[in-house]
């Protein structure tokens, strides 16, 4: 499994508040969470994000809120990945359970700017930077990990274990 | 190698003897629980875990309180959800409007929360439960929906922070003063993915509605779950609200801590966070001249009687600054009752200040006091991003109930102490 696209680059403590305002939460609809993604912090974001583009940001993403909305926003928009020096736990655990990949790799976001390319395999964790030619190596997944995310998210994989039990 | 207390009770529902930091474990929950945001994703998620039920009609609680009473057809639509599947599927601890209180201090007040429990919520804020010695942390909707199928959810164990507390408070400081310290110390991350466990002789002199704001704000350090000891306030507080049998955990004498960190109560100080980061504080007699258009008393924060109490203290007998708005926002219906037969509310509204019933409101910017571009205000709740209470270009000031009703009187953030010298 692999993404590829150009890149976003944010600050540090981006939180669920500007990734999708809480004005907005009165729908669970997808489509509609995606059109307000990132608005309050980058109002160009979403007219500019193309299927497969990839969030590079610092420390402590998607701290706040527990809402879900956020990695379905991030994910719908199009985003194929998020890197991070870090992530907060509970948008951690969300963009899992939904099936949005993120990763955390202190060097990838020291050597990536907004709008080079980046190629990132999530099987080896190996994030290229194809505009720069630099390559970074993320931590793999723990293998419980693997088995949710081969499953496809939280929902399948505890189908998969129920039925196996 | 010795356990906390999160270890320990994580250990418990894993059936496990001992877990050690970083395992992933499957765990047993004693609550699930969901508002009217996060509950609906969960409830459209519900049918993929191949379920027909919920697996267990009363450790479930669905509480609309965000955008609740109603405040458009969205939100309507929304809560309607909730009610509805809480009637297929029976779910005894559904609250709706009249019973409804934000859903962190009822859960406890209704006596779903015990010590030793393990509780999620698809809310960050449910790691304030930690203050009655159960583990209970926030996570999203999927978990949630997973937990109301399975009863199980997964965790990776965490590592903690130990907060050893000495001393006393000093007058007009409280529990928020305590937490915002401890953020602006550690940083929004300080305590990302850990425990924070609160010890020592000080916690005594705590108040359970102290410790409630304490483990509340966990979050806002990134921690996964704020925890303090079982003690006689702790039980005198279940004694009065939950049936069941208290679990009391120690932290083994032996178990290791990634740091440890010595507070003396009594050199806290009134404390307030600037925009936009809980992280930014400043001590209140560094804040400057700043002007307020609106005050905030109330949330799942700041909204208990000792809250109000604190607040009604400084509003006797002055008035809200002709250019401010002071709303005050009493956490559920019983604590609504208790402060309008105390005579709160006669001191609220002969001040000028407006009396809500129970929502989280103007605490995310939902409805019942929304900001507009240029304003600010103080608030108790818990967060001041970008857009947290409305216009981008709006900020929100945290501080404790003192400071609030303080600020609210002077139309400037204002010193508790120094007003009552005033009077
Ligand atoms: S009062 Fe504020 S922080 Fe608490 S649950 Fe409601 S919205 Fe969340």
């Amino acid at each position: 499994m692999q993404a590829k696209g150009s890149v976003f680059r944010y600050g540090d403590n981006i939180d669920t508040d500007v990734i999708i305002p809480a004005r907005y939460l009165n729908t669970s609809d997808h489509k509609e969470l995606a059109m307000h993604c990132m608005e309050d912090i980058d109002a160009e974001f979403i007219t500019q994000v193309k299927q497969g583009d990839i969030i590079v940001a610092d420390k402590n993403f998607g701290c706040g809120s527990s809402r879900e909305h956020a990695p379905i926003a991030i994910k719908e928009s199009g985003i194929s990945c998020v890197i991070a020096r870090t992530f907060a736990r509970i948008f951690y655990r969300n963009s899992l359970n939904i099936g949005l990949p993120i990763l955390e790799c202190e060097e990838a976001c020291d050597g990536i700017k907004a709008g080079d390319v980046v190629r990132v395999d999530f099987s080896t964790g190996l994030i290229t930077n194809e505009t720069s030619g630099k390559v970074f190596q993320s931590e793999p997944f723990p293998p419980f990990m693997q088995a949710l995310i081969q499953a496809g998210g939280l929902a399948p994989y505890m189908v998969e274990k129920g039925e196996k039990a | 190698m010795g356990m906390t207390m999160t270890q320990k009770i994580l250990a418990h529902h894993a059936k496990l003897d001992s877990v050690r930091v970083g395992q992933l474990i499957m765990a047993d929950l004693d609550m699930v629980l969901g508002n009217d945001i996060t509950a609906p994703v969960a409830i459209n998620e519900f049918p993929k875990f191949g379920q027909k039920t919920v697996f267990d009609k009363d450790k479930v609680a669905l509480v609309p309180d965000h955008f609740s009473p109603n405040k458009d057809i969205k939100a309507a639509q929304q809560c309607k959800a909730l009610r509805m599947f809480a009637g297929e599927h029976g779910i005894t601890n559904y609250f709706d409007v009249g019973q409804m209180g934000i859903e962190h201090a009822l859960l406890p007040e209704k006596g779903l929360v015990g010590a030793g429990d393990l509780v999620i919520g698809a809310d960050s804020h449910t790691c304030t439960y930690g203050a009655l010695g159960a583990f209970s942390t926030g996570v999203g909707s999927t978990d949630m929906a997973c937990g109301m199928a399975s009863g199980q959810a997964w965790f990776k164990v965490p590592s903690a922070i130990k907060f050893n507390l000495t001393g006393k408070f000093s007058t007009h400081v409280s529990g928020k003063d305590l937490i915002l310290h401890i953020i602006g110390m550690i940083g929004v991350d300080g305590a990302l993915y850990q425990s924070m466990e609160y010890t020592g002789e000080g916690v005594a002199s705590l108040t359970i509605d102290d410790r409630f704001t304490i483990c509340n704000m966990a979050i806002e350090a990134g921690a996964k779950n704020g925890i303090f000891p079982v003690d006689d306030v702790t039980l005198a507080y279940l004694g009065e609200h939950c049936q069941r049998t208290p679990v009391i955990y120690e932290a083994d004498s032996d178990a290791v801590y990634e740091r440890v960190i010595d507070i003396d109560l009594s050199k806290v100080k009134s404390t307030v966070s600037f925009p936009h980061l809980p992280s930014n504080t400043r001590y209140i007699d560094e804040v400057g001249e700043i002007r307020i258009d609106q005050v905030v008393i109330g949330s799942c924060t700041n909204g208990h009687i000792s809250d109000l109490r604190e607040a009604a203290a400084i509003l006797k007998g002055h008035k809200v600054a002709p250019w401010a708005r002071c709303l005050i926002f009493p956490a559920t219906q019983k604590i609504w009752k208790q402060a309008m037969n105390e005579g709160l509310f006669d001191i609220f509204i002969d001040s000028g200040c407006a009396v809500s019933t129970p929502t989280c409101g103007p605490c995310l910017g939902g409805h019942m006091g929304i900001l507009a571009e240029g304003e600010r205000a103080v608030s108790t709740t818990n967060r001041n991003f970008v857009g947290r209470m409305g216009h981008v270009k709006s900020e929100v000031y945290l501080a404790s109930p003192s400071v609030a009703a303080a600020s609210a009187i002077k139309g400037y953030i204002a010193d508790p102490a120094k007003v009552q010298e005033a009077r």
